[in-house]
C-alpha cells in the first residue's frame, strides 16, 4: 500500500541546494598576516601598532642572531622577488582565466538544469494532455463500434446477394432447359411434318399440282391482260 | 556557550587551562581537531570564488617557520657573532 498523503521530508535540513561559495577569502594583509591581527591590536595601538610590532621583533631576531644571516637568506631573496614579481604582473591574467574555466562549468551545469526543467515541463503538459484525450475514450469505443457494426452489415450484405445470386442462376437455368427442350421439340416436330409432307407427294400428285399451277398462272394472266 | 565546545580563539586568557584540560588528547581526538582546522582555515581562504595568493602563501610561510625551528641548532654553529 503506497502512503500517498504522508510527508516525505519531516526535517528541515536537505543536502540541496548548497548555500554559495563565498565572493572573497578572509582579508589577509602583505599576503601574510590576517586582517585580524590588526583588528585586535588597533583598539591599543592604532594603526602602526603591528607595525611596529614586526619592525621591533625582526630587529631583536636579527641583533640575538636567533635569524642567522647565510647564504640562504640571499636565495630567499631572491626567490621571493621573483614570486613577488610574478604574481604582481600575471595574478590578474590568471585570476581571469581561472574565473572564466569556473565560469564555464557553472555555465554547463546551469544549462543542465534548465534543460531538465524544461524537459519536466513539456512531461508535465504531455501528462495533462493525455489526461484530457483520456476523456475521449467513450467517443473512441463509440466510434469502433460502429465499425463491427458496419462490418456485421456489409457481411451480411454480402452473402445475402451471394444467396440471391446463386439462387437466379438455378432459377435461369431450369427456364433455360426447358426454353431448349420446347425449341427442340418444335424443330423436331416441323422437320418431321415436312419430311413427310415432302415424302406423300407422290410424282403423280406433283405432275397434276404443276398442271394446275399453269392453268392458274394462265388464267391470271389472261385476267391480267383484260385488266390492262 | 560551555567551556569545552568554544573554539580556542574566543577562548580568555585565564580559562586558557581549564579549556586545555578539556581538550581530547587522544589519537583520534588529536586527528579530529587537526581536521577541525584545517577545515576552517581551507573553508576561510582557499575555498572562495576569488581567492588570492594569501591562501597558499600564509600555509608556506608557516612551513617556512616551522622548518627554521627544527633546523635552529644547525643554524646556530653559523653565527656571525659569538657575543649578543
Amino acid at each position: 500500500v503506497l502512503h500517498t498523503t504522508r510527508q516525505l521530508h519531516t526535517t528541515q535540513q536537505s543536502l540541496a541546494p548548497l548555500p554559495p561559495l563565498p565572493e572573497k577569502g578572509g582579508e589577509v594583509r602583505h599576503g601574510l598576516i590576517p586582517e585580524e591581527f590588526f583588528q585586535f591590536l588597533y583598539p591599543k595601538t592604532g594603526v602602526t601598532g603591528p607595525y611596529m610590532l614586526g619592525t621591533g621583533l625582526v630587529l631583536y631576531l636579527l641583533s640575538k642572531e636567533i635569524y642567522v644571516v647565510n647564504h640562504e637568506t640571499v636565495a630567499a631573496a631572491c626567490i621571493l622577488s621573483i614570486i613577488i614579481y610574478a604574481v604582481k604582473r600575471f595574478g590578474g591574467d590568471v585570476a581571469a582565466f581561472a574565473d572564466k574555466l569556473n565560469e564555464e562549468k557553472i555555465a554547463k551545469a546551469l544549462a543542465v538544469k534548465n534543460e531538465a526543467m524544461e524537459n519536466l515541463q513539456t512531461a508535465i503538459e504531455e501528462e495533462k494532455k493525455e489526461q484530457w484525450r483520456v476523456e475521449g475514450r467513450s467517443y473512441l469505443f463509440d466510434a469502433k463500434r460502429n465499425n463491427v457494426a458496419m462490418l456485421l452489415e456489409t457481411n451480411y450484405r454480402e452473402r445475402l446477394m451471394m444467396v440471391y445470386n446463386e439462387v437466379k442462376k438455378r432459377l435461369d437455368y431450369q427456364v433455360a432447359m426447358q426454353n431448349l427442350r420446347r425449341q427442340k421439340e418444335q424443330d423436331h416436330m416441323i422437320e418431321w411434318v415436312e419430311k413427310n409432307v415432302v415424302k406423300s407427294i407422290t410424282p403423280q400428285q406433283q405432275k397434276e399440282s404443276i398442271a394446275k399451277c399453269i392453268l392458274d398462272l394462265k388464267a391470271l394472266s389472261k385476267g391480267a391482260h383484260a385488266a390492262v | 556557550g560551555p567551556l569545552s565546545e568554544r573554539p580556542l580563539m574566543e577562548v580568555r586568557l585565564g580559562e586558557l587551562h581549564t579549556w586545555i584540560s578539556t581538550c581530547d588528547f587522544s589519537p583520534q581526538g588529536l586527528l579530529g581537531a587537526v581536521q577541525k582546522a584545517w577545515n576552517s582555515y581551507y573553508a576561510k581562504y582557499i575555498n572562495v570564488r576569488r581567492g588570492g595568493p594569501a591562501g597558499i602563501s600564509m600555509l608556506l610561510a608557516g612551513y617556512c617557520l616551522l622548518s627554521y625551528s627544527w633546523n635552529y641548532q644547525y643554524f646556530r654553529r653559523h653565527r656571525w657573532r659569538k657575543y649578543h
